[in-house]
């Protein structure tokens, strides 16, 4: 009930788009179909799954203050957490390489489908982000962490999804002229921020 | 800049200095950067801090990657340049945490998400990557003060209409007190303090950059 909880919260409450701005740079650029938003959208909820979990233990286990107890007393009082940035994004950018490779291997299918987008999420904000706020909320367990990236993932997945149906649309729409193009997609996410602002009501 | 180093500022450099700000702004036109940008402009300082923070890490970063640019295997040119940004990143965490702890605790993680901050890395690809040290520094330069422009405008409005208050100055008299134009009736909009408003500001700007300069619009753009 707890995991259910820390989901929805994930993903329409704190949704990564709307109030945190996470990952705008290809949320904006890739919206133009519905198809190749729905794939970027999964590769980002399977890197997000992926990539919390393992920041989580490395954050457990190596980088926090005291972290590294488990290896004998003499190392309980080393604080690592200034090098969380880079381990954080080395590990995210060896996995995005990773998942590539096992992907192509296993599933060519998905790999066509994912394929062009899997080395664009190294770069995007959404996937350091989700393992930034981890490091921030201090997760319990290892399975919270996980809820946790499955969650977020999701919601930039809903939020990518409903922008691109928005824009096919808009092709029929007769805009002012300068407002075509980025200046439209930034007020239609705009109106849907505050559409999401109503989820902050929810008492969960 | 003193006199000597005038001819540096040749006409092509000058371009790389004065594009990023209007005709080739990072974030209005090339639409890079936007994730930072907007999540910091509830008030100036933050905004303030944060541009500078993001030029020093643009310029740092543009100038080590120029001086690099015949080493780096263009296989893993990524990754080095991830762990550059980062390194540069973790410096500016750590000074802002020195210095100005308030700032750093409300802009939280958005330190670290410079690293992912797309402007960086599309010019360290775009331009750094293919040019020589002194362009590139310009180039950060321009880049970074455009990203910035962006940054205060939009916090500006913010700030003034969702506060009333101007890096803290009370600028329409103090609401609780009901002094200046408060007295008369006025009231903040609560509405610019929560994230969509930046999106839509930032929308307004757009409109009002491309009606000025019409050879920006596209359109056949949907």
């Amino acid at each position: 009930m707890e995991l259910l909880k820390l989901f929805i919260r994930a993903a329409f409450v704190d949704n990564m788009v709307f109030t945190f701005f996470f990952g705008m740079c290809s949320y904006l650029a890739v919206s133009k179909t519905v198809k190749t938003a729905f794939g970027l959208g999964l590769a980002v909820i399977f890197v997000l799954v992926v990539t919390v979990p393992v920041n989580y233990l490395l954050e457990m286990y190596v980088l926090k203050d005291g972290a590294l107890a488990w290896m004998g007393p003499e190392y309980a009082d080393i604080d690592l957490s200034f090098l969380s940035f880079i381990m954080f994004i080395a590990v995210i950018a060896s996995i995005v390489q990773l998942v590539e490779m096992v992907v192509e291997k296993f599933s060519p299918s998905l790999y066509g489908a994912l394929g062009i987008f899997l080395p664009l999420i190294a770069v995007n904000c959404a996937i350091l982000g989700g393992s930034l706020f981890m490091q921030q909320k201090n997760f319990p367990t290892i399975g919270h962490a996980t809820v946790y990236g499955l969650g977020s993932g999701f919601g930039w997945f809903i939020a990518i999804v409903l922008l691109a149906a928005i824009r096919e649309r808009l092709k029929y729409a007769n805009i002012p002229a300068p407002l075509r193009g980025v200046g439209m997609a930034f007020l239609i996410t705009g109106l849907m921020g505050l559409a999401f602002l109503g989820f902050l009501g929810f008492n969960i | 800049m003193s006199e000597k180093k005038e001819a540096l500022f040749s006409k092509k450099n000058k371009k790389l200095l004065s594009d990023p700000l209007n005709l080739n702004n990072p974030v209005t036109i090339q639409v890079l950067g936007i994730c930072s940008a907007l999540a910091v402009t509830v008030q100036m300082d933050n905004a303030i801090v944060m541009s500078v923070a993001v030029l020093f890490v643009m310029v740092m970063g543009n100038l080590i990657v120029s001086l690099l640019r015949n080493l780096i295997p263009s296989k893993i040119k990524i990754i080095v340049q991830l762990v550059i940004v980062a390194a540069l990143v973790i410096i500016v965490d750590q000074v802002l945490k020195a210095y100005v702890y308030d700032v750093s605790k409300s802009l939280s993680v958005f330190v670290g998400l410079i690293i992912t901050n797309c402007i960086i890395m599309g010019r360290l690809e775009a331009y750094a990557l293919g040019n020589k040290p002194w362009g590139s520094i310009l180039d950060g330069v321009g880049n970074g003060l455009g990203y910035g422009l962006i940054l205060v405008v939009v916090a500006f409005f913010k700030e003034l209409f969702g506060s009333g208050k101007l890096l803290g100055f009370e600028i329409f008299g103090n609401s609780i007190e009901q002094t200046g134009l408060y007295s008369i009736g006025y009231e903040d909009n609560g509405l610019m303090l929560l994230p969509p408003s930046s999106l839509i500001l930032v929308a307004i700007y757009i409109w009002i950059q491309k009606k000025r300069t019409p050879s920006l619009i596209d359109e056949n753009a949907n």
